[in-house]
């Protein structure tokens, strides 16, 4: 690491302790951390590593029973221990931060506008008019539309990466010399994380502060991390610049996070393989309702004119943004939900069933969820989570025959059969999608939707998941329907992509076809985001 | 704004016309009536008495010309007090209750308010455990017992403050029972303020603020308080509604000459209108509050629109 | 995290904690809601189980001890008893010499002039205060006799109520009946609550709107007065009384179930259970339930208070149980009208009552904290 510029931030020997009911935990272990001016460090870890508590704890920031020690010194003032008073004078002035969570890091009370000019009057004194003047060329800059309106909105009025805009424009109000990025762009849909990052790029250059971008996504580090720490368990496991970690990386801890990108490829069925699963102009409505005393509802179209056909054997990708209706076609194909269309499932007319006549096909048609700890109830043991549906379906098996499947079916999934026992806040996220797939293949379905499946997990994590889904895939003959946000998932999963944009199909064909010749302008932006070009 | 309020004020018709209905007949149903007395009127006498009062007509007719009466501010006449009729009884007692309910409610809103932040502010701290406390006392010690150990100490004892009765008006008459009216509810708002500051102080806004270097004044009144005080708000509708229209309790301990009283009075001598009449007005003080509530809401919340 | 790596390390036996069994670990962890619970326990005892140890029924009256003052010594006291000793040898016409008690009997020398008749110590019985009397030596020809006999004495360690009954025993009455009626009028509008609640918050729709309209008319009939207004036209039994303030307390219950239900129908693993082709009657019962349980715990701890109070002010309007049955609320009312001449009527209720209510509201909030934890 020869001739670095100037070191504005040195950190060392920092620790993070919590005190909890079952003891301390340590969260961050004696780090060294350094940042040079101008450059961006980007600290990589996944969920649980400490990174952000790092940052936290040098901010002051920490929840009550946090404490930390050791040394932060911002050139040459020692931050740890600092009076916040004595603190508030660099927070907000000369070290900024920007958070995970657009969407509750802004009060949503109060305006943008006065949210954005209230540092600028505590900092620099001057009256909140002139704050507004600085406010509204902030806004402008971190390219908000019709800024002079905008400035009187309040949080809930703007999108989640305006929000994010907003939180800019307020970490640059006062020329900081560091801004602390924590995972800024977790929380927003591809496009906008590109956009998000490629403004932070923009906005440094202009400005020549420092970026602390701590993040778990090794995709944004590589364009956009001049050094980088890799974090463990609250340790800094190996740090370089850049171009050394992802060239010689050294740790199998850093090796493991660059191979996590999802890999291989899924082969497309025989062109014979029979339909299993179709439907035909699909559409789905919503009712708003406004209330019970205000007249008139409004209706909103979530899926419009879909039509979709699953073959035996078959993946078909469905990708799309937030709001893109993707996941309520999914629901609408195993007609959970009110919807319009013709459906088939082998050579059943499916578009009359009602409840009652879905059931005894639900065994076949089965759904897996994004949330790992929403879609298992807290108060059931995993064994009787994952057995359910054998209580519906298979209601004469004995309760040792149901046992023995769910053994069968948690050892299929890579889990130890013990757990059947224990609760789902006992388990890690991976481990309780683990189960939700058990829940799912007990029943030996046919066609199973995968609803966002791996984007609550870890890099690492995600793709152990996927390799599983391969695997049951290959030796049950199942056909999947995957709907993701996250392309590089959908790319080694599935053998047919359909790309969906405000309900409506706006382009479809064969993953290869779709990822090496993408035909729409925003299949392009989509990709583009997804892989970092 | 005004459509709103418009179209509340047009939903508390039936809501008050049903309230009307569920009281009139669960009364009617019920054994006994107004001349009902321990020592029986002669027969000629009763037979009188409800000609005079309507009670011999059917129920349906005595409903129907209770109903068209009470559209007309008629209430009828009270049963029990032979002199007035129900409108001037409330008429009569409103303002006594008014007052003092007014007096209590800002004791308890400004109060409360103020030891629910100063202990979410020291959480787990001793001010915090005396505040505490203390409002559980407030909450669990009823004000009948609050009533006359108040009196006991400070008119009898200590011979500082009058022990009931609304004199002159001057405020000393009003001091002991504001403080028995107020206690419970001051303790509820406490408690209140408390858990939602709480709440308020570990939001991710409140830790930009932080981040931002704010002086902690801005952070907890401009930012933490505006949130916390929602559902404080929310709690000032049944609360207010309570207050004003007077306590049997604190208004027989006291002897005040309030509505409170007439709830109870009624209710025993089977004063039909006079429940009626009591009835209703609790109800167009709940549906007021509520209303004026939920324009506080729109303004401290931008998310809560009304148009 | 490497997750795959460190499939926990349980042997098959590993039995895991429900979040039931978690919540149990952090409420005993909470000392003052531990000191609730233990307080609660000795009160219920105390209240249930007391009457048996008591030599003094709740509805006994002492004519000889009206309205005296809480005190360890037995009644009457020695100088009282030398008093009504005097009396009846003033009655007897006989002239008292050696007076003197021990325990419950007592021994006493009459003198006279005359010898005395030995059925004079019919005299001694007729005393309210002495019994058993008997003739145990005559001297002097008759003319002193020396009497031995029981003497009734009583402990009121709570003193007595203006009747004369025992106070003690009469606080141990009025918390099985404040104990019985917040319990069993939590019950009901638990009951109705959940009922109504669940019921409006799945279905939803329209159902969901008219039923939350019935409860919004219901919330704004002034609601203590309707408890006065039942009470007075429906009498004043015991399960009257509770069944009345149950049901015009559920409204709360009904809104919280409604809440817990609607955002629970949202959740994912009712959606699963729908997948995976439950009927709704099952998701009730095995999904929705289950995960209201906690905040409707909580919950019944505020009302339980609640109901305990309710029923004291309608004691004070003098609406609540018909004497010689009591509450605490009547106890406390009554002790209130007597402030100044006899304190202790107020003290000695109202210490339980507080103590109660305080335990309830650690207990309450400690059930809160471990059910309910933000730290999740």
């Amino acid at each position: 690491m020869a001739d670095r510029k100037e070191t504005i931030l040195t950190v060392r020997g920092l620790k993070v302790d919590f005190t909890t009911p079952d003891g301390t935990v340590e969260a961050v272990k004696g780090i060294d951390l350094d940042v040079h001016a101008g450059e961006t460090l980007a600290v990589v870890g996944e969920s649980g590593s400490g990174k952000s508590q790092t940052m936290m704890g040098i901010m002051g920031l920490l929840a009550k029973n946090g404490r930390v020690t050791g040394s932060a010194r911002y050139r040459g003032e020692e931050l740890v221990g600092l009076p916040a008073k004595a603190l508030n004078r660099v927070r907000g002035s000369k070290i900024t931060m920007i958070f995970q969570e657009p969407m509750t890091s802004l009060d949503p009370l109060y305006t943008i506008g006065r949210q954005i000019s209230e540092p600028i009057v505590h900092h620099r004194g001057v009256t909140l008019k002139e704050a507004k003047k600085r406010a509204f060329e902030l806004l402008e800059l971190v390219g908000i539309p019709e800024p002079a309106r905008r400035i009187d909105s309040y949080p809930h009025e703007l999108s989640g990466g305006q929000r994010q805009r907003v939180m800019i424009a307020m970490a640059l109000a006062n020329d900081p010399d560091i801004l602390i990025a924590d995972e800024p762009t977790t929380a927003l849909d591809v496009t906008i994380q590109a956009q998000i990052l490629d403004l932070l790029k923009t906005l440094q250059k202009r400005f020549g502060m420092s970026i602390v971008l701590i993040t778990h996504d090794l995709g944004i580090v590589k364009h956009f991390a001049d050094l980088v720490a890799v974090m463990r368990r609250g340790e800094v496991v190996e740090h370089g610049t850049a171009a050394e970690i992802f060239a010689r990386p050294k740790t199998d801890y850093t090796k493991m996070l660059l191979a996590a990108e999802p890999s291989g490829r899924k082969s497309p069925p025989a062109d014979d393989a029979p339909i299993i699963l179709e439907g035909r102009d699909v559409a789905v409505d919503y009712t708003l309702s406004p209330g019970f005393l205000r007249g008139g509802s409004s209706v909103f179209r979530a899926v419009e004119g879909v039509n979709l056909r699953l073959r035996h054997g078959q993946t078909i990708g469905i990708v799309g943004e937030s709001g893109s209706g993707k996941s309520t076609l999914g629901r609408a194909l195993l007609r959970l939900l009110p919807a319009s269309g013709h459906y088939r499932f082998g050579a059943t007319d499916i578009s009359n069933f009602d409840r009652s006549a879905m059931r005894p096909l639900r065994r076949e048609l089965q759904l897996v969820f994004q949330d790992p700890y929403g879609s298992l109830s807290p108060r059931r043991t995993v064994g009787e989570i994952i057995t359910e549906g054998l209580y519906v379906h298979e209601p004469e098996l004995s309760r040792a025959d149901r046992d023995r499947r769910a053994v069968a079916a948690l050892k299929e999934v890579g889990l130890d059969p013990a757990s059947r026992n224990r609760y789902p806040h006992e388990f890690s996220g991976g481990q309780r999608q683990r189960i939700a797939i058990a829940r799912a293949m007990i029943l030996k379905p046919k066609v199973v939707i995968l609803d966002e499946p791996t984007s609550a997990l870890d890099r690492s994590v995600q793709q152990q998941v996927i390799e599983l889904l391969r695997d049951l895939q290959a030796k049950h003959g199942l056909s999947y329907i995957f709907i993701s946000h996250d392309l590089s998932v959908v790319r080694a999963m599935s053998d047919y992509v359909i790309v969906m944009k405000n309900g409506r199909i706006v382009e479809e064909g064969d993953t290869d076809a779709i990822f090496e010749a993408p035909k729409e302008a925003y299949t392009r932006t989509l990709i583009g985001a997804a892989f970092n070009v | 704004m005004i459509a709103f309020i418009l179209r509340r004020l047009a939903s508390a018709v039936p809501t008050l016309f049903i309230v009307v209905t569920i009281s009139f007949f669960l009364m009617r149903f019920a054994p006994g009536g107004p001349f009902n007395l321990e020592r029986p009127l002669p027969p000629a006498t009763m037979e009188n008495l409800m000609r005079t009062y309507h009670l011999d007509q059917p129920l349906w007719r005595q409903y129907m010309t209770y109903l068209g009466n009470a559209v007309t501010g008629d209430f009828g006449p009270s049963y029990i007090y032979h002199d007035n009729n129900v409108a001037q009884l409330i008429g009569k007692g409103l303002p006594y209750s008014m007052e003092l309910g007014f007096y209590a409610l800002l004791l308890a809103v400004i109060g409360g308010v103020i030891a629910g932040t100063v202990a979410a502010l020291k959480q787990n701290s001793l001010i915090d455990f005396a505040v505490m406390s203390v409002s559980t006392i407030g909450v669990t010690v009823p004000n009948f017992v609050v009533g006359p150990v108040l009196t006991l100490i400070f008119a009898i004892m200590l011979s500082w403050l009058p022990a009931g009765g609304w004199g002159d008006g001057s405020f000393r008459f009003l001091i002991l029972p504001i403080i028995a009216l107020a206690l419970p509810q001051l303790a509820v708002f406490a408690r209140l303020t408390r858990g939602s500051m709480i709440e308020a102080l570990n939001t991710d806004h409140i830790r930009t603020a932080k981040a931002y270097g704010l002086p902690v004044r801005s952070v907890v009144i401009t930012h933490a308080m505006r949130g916390a005080l929602l559902p404080v708000v929310s709690y000032l509708a049944p609360c207010a509604a309570a207050l004003l229209t007077g306590s049997a309790v604190v208004e027989t301990i006291f002897t005040i000459p309030g509505v409170g009283r007439y709830f109870v009075l009624g209710a025993i001598n089977r004063d039909y209108t006079l429940v009626m009449g009591t009835v209703i007005l609790v109800a167009i003080f709940v549906i007021v509050f509520n209303l004026v509530v939920d324009i506080l809401y729109g303004l401290l919340d931008p998310r809560v629109r009304h148009d | 995290m490497t997750d795959i790596l460190q499939v926990p390390a349980a042997s098959p036996e590993t039995k895991g904690r429900s979040l039931f069994q978690l919540a149990l670990i952090r409420f005993r962890r909470n000392r003052a809601a531990m000191a609730g619970c233990i307080m609660l326990l000795l009160i219920a005892i105390f209240s249930f189980v007391g009457p048996f140890f008591s030599p003094h029924s709740y509805d006994q009256v002492f004519p000889s001890y009206v309205t005296i003052g809480p005190s360890l010594e037995p009644r009457p006291d020695a100088s009282t008893l030398q008093e009504a000793m005097e009396g009846v040898a003033t009655r007897a016409r006989v002239t008292l010499t050696e007076f003197a008690v021990e325990g419950e009997t007592f021994t006493a020398t009459v003198t006279s002039e005359q010898p005395i008749d030995p059925r004079s110590t019919r005299y001694f019985d007729r005393a309210n205060e002495f019994e058993n009397t008997s003739v145990v030596v005559t001297e002097d020809d008759g003319r002193t006799m020396k009497v031995q006999g029981l003497v009734d004495r009583e402990y009121f360690p709570f003193g007595t109520d203006s009747n004369g009954r025992d106070l003690l025993v009469r606080v141990m009455l009025g918390g099985q009946i404040s104990l019985a009626v917040g319990l069993l009028a939590s019950l009901v509008s638990l009951g109705i609550g959940v009922v109504y609640g669940a019921t409006s918050g799945y279905i939803g729709g329209r159902v969901d709107n008219v039923m939350m309209r019935l409860v919004e008319i219901l919330y704004s009939l002034p609601f203590v007065f309707l408890v006065v207004v039942l009470v007075v036209f429906f009498g004043r039994s015991f399960i009257l009384i509770f069944l009345v303030i149950g049901a015009v307390e559920w409204l709360d219950m009904a809104r919280i179930v409604r809440g817990q239900t609607l955002a629970l129908k949202r959740r994912e693993f009712v959606g699963a259970a729908q997948a995976l082709g439950l009927t709704d009657w099952q998701i009730i019962r095995r999904h929705i339930i289950p995960n209201t349980i906690g905040p409707v715990i909580v919950f019944v701890t505020v009302v339980v208070p609640k109901v305990i109070l309710l029923e004291s002010f309608l004691s004070f309007l003098g609406l609540g149980v018909q004497a010689p049955l009591t509450s605490w609320g009547a106890l406390i009312s009554e002790g209130a009208n007597n402030i100044q001449s006899a304190p202790w009527l107020l003290i000695f209720p109202a210490i339980f009552f507080v103590v109660t209510l305080f335990s309830l509201n650690f207990v309450g909030d400690g059930l809160r904290d471990a059910l309910d934890p933000k730290d999740r």
